[in-house]
């Protein structure tokens, strides 16, 4: 009975939330006294997993899985689970591995708990914390069915370097042609920015930016702190920036290590979203914005003045520092 | 086209969370509750299925007799039929085998839920529901057209969009994007009184386990006090992000 995590890869190299829930399953199996097995589809080198505590790794290498399938990925994480007999089974909350989780669930007739930002608070029964109310609350949830799913929220864990030796066997799902009944068309992605969701930085615009025109500021920011870009709710809806920079109760949650928010006068909807990232920053030039009771370190200022500051700032902190 | 919108009934997006019963019950006290905003964008993008392609539209809630404010309200912004399925949500598990009866004795060809609710924030109704019955799924999904049997459906990725087609019946996990959020619509005079004399049907749950159960609520920890640094010296902003906070 070993832990089973699920390590989701891009263009076969494991992305940074995999080594993430490596991690947290290590912790966990800790906890159990057992081990981790991973599942990889067409993955990374398994080398990279067992510096975070993964002893084995089942590799599917199959062509029919090089476009992502909810269904059929879903399938082979759970033949998977079923023969390594595996009791608890880690997923991380990227959009694919959240698409996956819910199928992955019922095909398991596993409880599944989303959002979890800790180790379990027990182990028998298996009770875990995490995020409701869009981060205004968490939840501690305990998981009844034989086999239990815990989604971990991004960036909660971290990653927790943990050597051990790694072996790794080759694994052949079956696979139903009725798990392919969503054929992908397109994928529109920009390949050289940093997504939301994996970013360890955001840097957020709201309406003190007074107009479209003005986001290189943003954008030169960003760049300067390898950052993603995001924006409040009036911007996108004003069509300033498109929707899938929206950050907030409605649009995207935000949990980075550091959020700067310009000109976001913070309303609450926006707060809850982005209130999992660990350290906020907020440059606004209204001392009353709601914004500043929510961060940690402040600015009251004109951004059109300050940010051109900080970016000039920061390159010359970041060349001292290189 | 047969079209079922799935809607939570939740407390509207500005309410303060407060806990009750030693921290294990939500206290609804002063609490006004709405459609989940996310299932509000499928209800509109249901709509336009309704007035352009002659679809018929239902909506279903598990829920108790408190929620049915909420299913009316959807009802006069359009909706044919509504269906309470009489009982508590306790999880995802038991909600989404509640649903999948209701869909397979409805027949319906699409289902559109909220990717996920503002209370609980699950994430897993849709995909629950999907796998109960077989039907093909995509979720986060931006963009919804159908054309005959068949669906493109557009989702949200990590850092983009993708794009798929799908055969009907066709289950959607949906958010902000199905339509705009200049879109949604104010329920008129008319569209109430409509409402009122609309069927809402109450059926009564079929036995479902519970997978999970939530023991225990907790706020988070009250912020300490920001820490202002004159904007004449962002140097101290830097010093302060790389010494004390170490995040750059």
């Amino acid at each position: 009975m070993s832990v089973l995590v699920y390590t989701e890869s891009e263009n076969g190299v494991f992305k940074k939330g995999a080594l993430e829930v490596a991690s947290y399953a290590k912790g966990v199996a800790d906890m159990l006294g057992t081990s981790v097995t991973a599942i990889s589809i067409n993955g990374g080198a398994s080398d990279e997993l067992g510096l975070y505590g993964v002893e084995k790794v089942l590799e599917v290498k199959e062509d029919k899985l090089t476009a992502f399938n909810a269904k059929a990925y879903a399938s082979v994480i759970q033949q998977a689970v079923q023969q390594e007999g595996a009791k608890v089974v880690i997923i991380s909350s990227s959009a694919d591995s959240k698409f996956i989780a819910p199928l992955l669930s019922v095909y398991l007739t596993a409880g599944y708990v989303s959002n979890v930002v800790a180790l379990p608070e027990s182990t028998s029964p298996i009770k875990v914390k995490r995020t409701a109310f869009t981060n205004k609350a968490f939840n501690s949830t305990e998981i009844s069915s034989d086999v239990k799913l815990i989604g971990l929220s991004n960036n909660a864990y971290g990653l927790k370097e943990n050597s051990v030796t790694v072996s790794s066997e080759g694994f052949t799902p079956t696979l139903s042609d009725e798990d392919f009944g969503v054929q992908i068309e397109s994928v529109d992605k920009a390949t050289d920015k940093v997504s939301i969701a994996d970013a360890e930085i955001v840097v957020s615009g709201g309406r003190g930016l007074k107009g479209p025109e003005n986001w290189g500021l943003i954008e030169e920011l960003a760049d300067v702190l390898g950052a993603a870009t995001a924006c409040s709710k009036p911007v996108s809806d004003m069509g300033w920036r498109p929707h899938a920079e929206h950050v907030g109760q409605t649009g995207k949650p935000v949990a980075s290590n550091l959020y700067i928010a310009i000109g976001v006068s913070g309303a609450i909807q926006h707060l809850a979203g982005i209130n999992a990232s660990k350290v906020k920053v907020v440059i606004n030039n209204d001392p009353e914005a709601p914004f500043f009771k929510a961060a940690d370190y402040g600015i009251v200022g004109d951004a059109f003045e300050v940010v051109p500051k900080l970016i000039e700032k920061l390159k010359e902190f970041k060349s001292n520092n290189a | 086209m047969k079209i079922l919108v799935c809607i939570s009934h939740v407390p509207d997006t500005t309410s303060k969370i407060n806990f009750t019963d030693g921290d294990t019950k939500f206290d609804t006290n002063g609490v006004q509750f709405v459609i989940n905003p996310n299932d509000e964008f499928g209800l509109t993008r249901a709509m336009w299925f309704k007035e352009k392609q002659g679809a018929s539209v239902d909506v279903v809630n598990v829920g108790g007799a408190e929620t049915e404010p909420t299913l009316r309200k959807a009802l006069a912004i359009g909706a044919d039929n509504a269906i309470r399925v009489n009982a508590e949500a306790t999880d995802g598990f038991f909600v989404a085998n509640q649903l999948a009866k209701v869909v397979k004795d409805g027949g319906y060809d699409l289902v559109i839920a909220g990717r996920e609710s503002i209370d609980y924030n699950g994430g897993m109704v849709p995909g629950m529901l999907a796998a109960l019955t077989g039907a093909n799924f995509v979720n986060t999904c931006i963009g919804l057209e159908v054309e005959g049997d068949t669906a493109t459906a557009t989702r949200e990725i990590d850092g983009g969009k993708e794009t798929s087609k799908a055969k009907l019946p066709l289950i959607i996990g949906g958010q902000k994007g199905l339509v705009a959020e200049s879109d949604l619509r104010i329920p008129n005079m008319r569209g109430i009184m409509m409402a009122r004399k609309k069927p809402l049907t109450v059926v009564d749950p079929i036995d479902a386990s519970q997978e999970t159960k939530t023991v225990h609520f907790q706020k988070p920890e009250p912020k300490g006090a920001v820490t202002l640094v004159d904007s004449e010296n962002v140097d101290q902003l830097i010093s302060l992000l790389h010494n004390e906070a170490k995040v750059i």
